[in-house]
């Protein structure tokens, strides 16, 4: 055990508190925006007052609501083996959502994806240790439009066996996607029972929330598949340029979100999370990597954590068009943030361009930056006392430590060892293995990860069974 | 009190946009009318200098969004008052009409709100449908509207068809030679227009304004 997990607060529990009632209270006096006819239903059937789609929510409901989620998730992967919880400060790492295009290695150029750079990429975050979490990352061009949401879920657990962060872009798409997830378990119970995938669903900024993702939040909950929300205030242009404001219209649009799904099904998971992002005055874009978005989503994650819920936030990407060092400090302040704060859930390794763009070559450097951030959370261990003085009466043996039984005993334990991303040759030899840059280790290093074996590959029948759940889908 | 001239009062009407005084850019808009001073000038040489002038200041990295929006707002507010006062409405001072929208499916609003304000401010007349608007639709205000130019945003790559649908319908009506076409959202790529047959895109509303211009040769 560390002495202490490191943490870090941005928020004092009298502020949390107020930022709570003034959520709470924003949902009764301004209400929220309802556009899907399921969930009207739902809140017309427990009574609630409205003013056309505008629906009032009394604060009592929000607590009755709030008190059925459950505390943590744990997901399974594709084969039905319990691979992480989202609970207390574990945090764990998954790629950034839903590109529209990929930065390509070979060529350097920003263009659109095909289904084989998703394959590649899927197969690359199966090799990856720290990302814990596929997601279906890249949006491909190669398939009709209508398949372009659900599609990328038979890609990514075709080739990665790891739980899945995806979410819809049409209504029709939900009930082939939990086709795709139930053909990975026995039963509807199993499913429920060992999650495989989170459904990631946007309110509208501000109070709003849309048909397409309400009908997602209710679907999922209806088959006990953990919805996570991703409410994303812009500060500035479609939230409150205070920080707080926003972080108040996240809690707000957020505990809409928890009523919509425990009124449809108590007890169905929930993740409370978002990418907020301040709005750049100058260039009319959302920064995902300014200093002002992580301090958003640090708040975020901290008012999740006071109401006991599992988190997520997107944090550790960058705005920068390709992995340079803007991109490195980006995804690694905003990793080491994310963990610091405890947040269960993190979306963005590999992420460039305001959420635009993944690179294949952005996402091997962040698994490395993630695997100092793990270090970093795990603390300083007190192995007991004296800490040095015994170790150091030993030095003058030798004149070294290298080879004393401590060292042997604890360097393993201590260290974290990089990969090839990360160098500490010396000058000559890293001028003798071609001066390169991270980037370009990356690059080599991708090449190296596609050539080896999948960690755990489908197996044949399921694979078969996915194939013909695409193919019927398609037609 | 001071009597002021003609090119004192524009003076201080750019100043006023300038400097986002919205009290004040609307006793000036008031007063050219009680002074019965050529309102064709007052917009010309009063408020659409000032709005440049705060465009420019924008290009420059002195003035940020929230000065430049203002600054197109205020100026619409003026326009408000003046316009009927001219002889021919708006027309008169309008350099075309735009219809603009965000396609069926797509909820993704603020970047097509964002260049329908700055167009507006730029003399533009402009019919903001909102977004989540079926192709049929903004065809047909576009009609009604006897627009110049469809803008048209989508920022899902699932929802980007809905452009080049555009553009099919108005073929298949034989209305392409009616209208231009501009395409604009995040996953739009000179590719795509192309591919669509559009007239263009623009990357952001100073350079939508740009298009503007230059596809109705202002
Ligand atoms: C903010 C945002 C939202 C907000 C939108 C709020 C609103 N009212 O507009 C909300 C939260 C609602 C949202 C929802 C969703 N979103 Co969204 N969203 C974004 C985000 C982060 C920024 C968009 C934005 O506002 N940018 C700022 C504005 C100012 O820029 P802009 O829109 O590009 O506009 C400028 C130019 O493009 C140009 N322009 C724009 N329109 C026009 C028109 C003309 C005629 C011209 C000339 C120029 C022009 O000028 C503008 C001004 O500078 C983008 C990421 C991105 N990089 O774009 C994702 C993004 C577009 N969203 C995405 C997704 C997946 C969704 C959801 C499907 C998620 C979900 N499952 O819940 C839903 C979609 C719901 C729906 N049916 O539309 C994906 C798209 C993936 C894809 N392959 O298509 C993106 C890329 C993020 C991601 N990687 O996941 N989103």
């Amino acid at each position: 055990m560390p002495i202490i997990r490191p943490k870090i607060k941005i928020l004092d529990d009298d502020h949390k508190e107020m930022i709570l009632e003034e959520a709470k209270s924003i949902l009764e006096v301004q209400g929220v925006f309802i556009e899907n006819q399921e969930a009207l239903n739902l809140f017309d059937k427990n009574g609630l007052i409205h003013e056309g789609l505008r629906y009032f929510i009394p604060p009592d409901l929000i607590d009755k609501c709030l008190k059925t989620v459950p505390p943590e998730i744990t997901l399974f992967d594709r084969d039905g083996n319990e691979h992480i919880t989202l609970k207390d400060d574990n945090s764990h790492f998954n790629p950034g959502s839903a590109a529209i295009f990929i930065l390509d290695e070979d060529t350097g150029e920003i263009r659109e994806a095909l289904s084989n750079d998703f394959i590649r990429f899927s197969k690359i975050v199966e090799q990856l240790e720290y990302i814990a979490a596929q997601s279906t990352a890249l949006v491909y061009q190669d398939v009709p439009k209508e398949a372009q949401d659900w599609h990328r879920l038979y890609i990514a657990l075709s080739n990665c066996y790891k739980p899945v962060v995806t979410g819809t872009f049409r209504k029709e798409s939900f009930s082939i996607m939990r086709e795709i997830l139930l053909a990975c378990r026995l039963s509807e119970d199993d499913l429920a029972k060992k999650p495989l995938a989170i459904f990631d669903a946007c309110p509208s900024p501000p109070l709003k929330w849309s048909d397409l993702t309400t009908q997602s939040l209710i679907d999922a909950a209806k088959s006990m598949i953990p919805s996570e929300f991703v409410s994303m205030p812009l500060a500035g242009a479609s939230a409150p340029i205070t920080l707080i404001g926003s972080i108040t219209q996240h809690c707000a649009e957020c505990l809409a979100g928890v009523v919509i799904v425990q009124l449809t099904k108590p007890g169905a998971p929930l993740i409370w999370g978002g990418s907020p992002a301040v709005f750049d005055m100058k260039h009319g874009t959302t920064p995902m990597g300014a200093i002002e978005t992580m301090m958003i989503n640090l708040g975020d994650i901290e008012i999740g954590k006071f109401l006991k819920m599992p988190t997520h936030a997107y944090m550790g990407l960058s705005d920068s068009k390709i992995p340079d060092s803007q991109a490195g400090f980006e995804a690694g302040m905003g990793a080491l943030l994310a963990a610091l704060a405890g947040n269960n859930m993190t979306s963005g390794p590999g992420m460039l361009d305001f959420e635009s763009t993944q690179s294949i070559e952005k996402l091997i450097i962040d698994n490395e930056i993630i695997g100092m951030v793990k270090r970093f959370i795990q603390g300083i261990e007190d192995y007991g006392a004296p800490f040095a003085s015994e170790i150091l009466n030993d030095y003058g043996d030798k004149e070294e430590l290298l080879s004393h039984p401590s060292t042997l005993k604890y360097f393993r334990k201590e260290l974290f060892f990089p990969s090839s991303i990360i160098d500490r040759m010396t000058r000559d030899s890293w001028k003798d293995k071609g001066s390169k840059s991270t980037r370009k280790r990356a690059k080599d290093l991708s090449k190296k990860l596609l050539e080896k074996p999948s960690v755990k590959p489908i197996d044949d029948k399921l694979a078969k069974e996915l194939n013909k759940i695409t193919e019927k889908a398609l037609k | 009190m001071i009597i002021l001239t003609g090119e004192e009062i524009f003076k201080n009407i750019v100043d006023s946009i300038v400097n986002l005084e919205e009290d004040k850019a609307v006793e000036l808009a008031n007063e050219a009318l009680k002074k019965k001073i050529n309102l064709l000038e007052v917009v010309e040489k009063g408020f659409s200098a000032g709005i440049r002038k705060v465009g420019e200041l924008w290009e420059d990295g002195e003035f940020f969004l929230p000065e430049l929006m203002r600054g197109a707002q205020i100026m619409q507010k003026c326009l408000d008052i003046l316009i009927p006062h001219l002889q021919k409405g708006s027309e008169e001072i309008s350099h075309g009409k735009v219809v603009i929208a965000t396609i069926e499916g797509d909820i993704h609003s603020i970047g097509k709100t964002i260049v329908a304000t700055m167009l507006r401010a730029y003399g533009f007349e402009v019919y903001d449908l909102g977004a989540d608007v079926p192709a049929e639709k903004i065809i047909q205000e576009a009609v009604e509207k006897k627009a110049d130019i469809i803008g048209v945003s989508a920022l899902l790559t699932t929802t980007m068809t809905g452009q080049k649908k555009i553009i099919e319908i108005l073929r298949e009506k034989n209305l392409m030679n009616k209208f231009k076409v501009i395409l604009g959202g995040a996953p739009v790529t000179s590719a795509w227009v192309e591919e669509c047959n559009a007239h263009g895109s623009a990357e952001n509303a100073i350079e939508a304004v740009k298009l503007v211009k230059s596809l109705l040769n202002k």
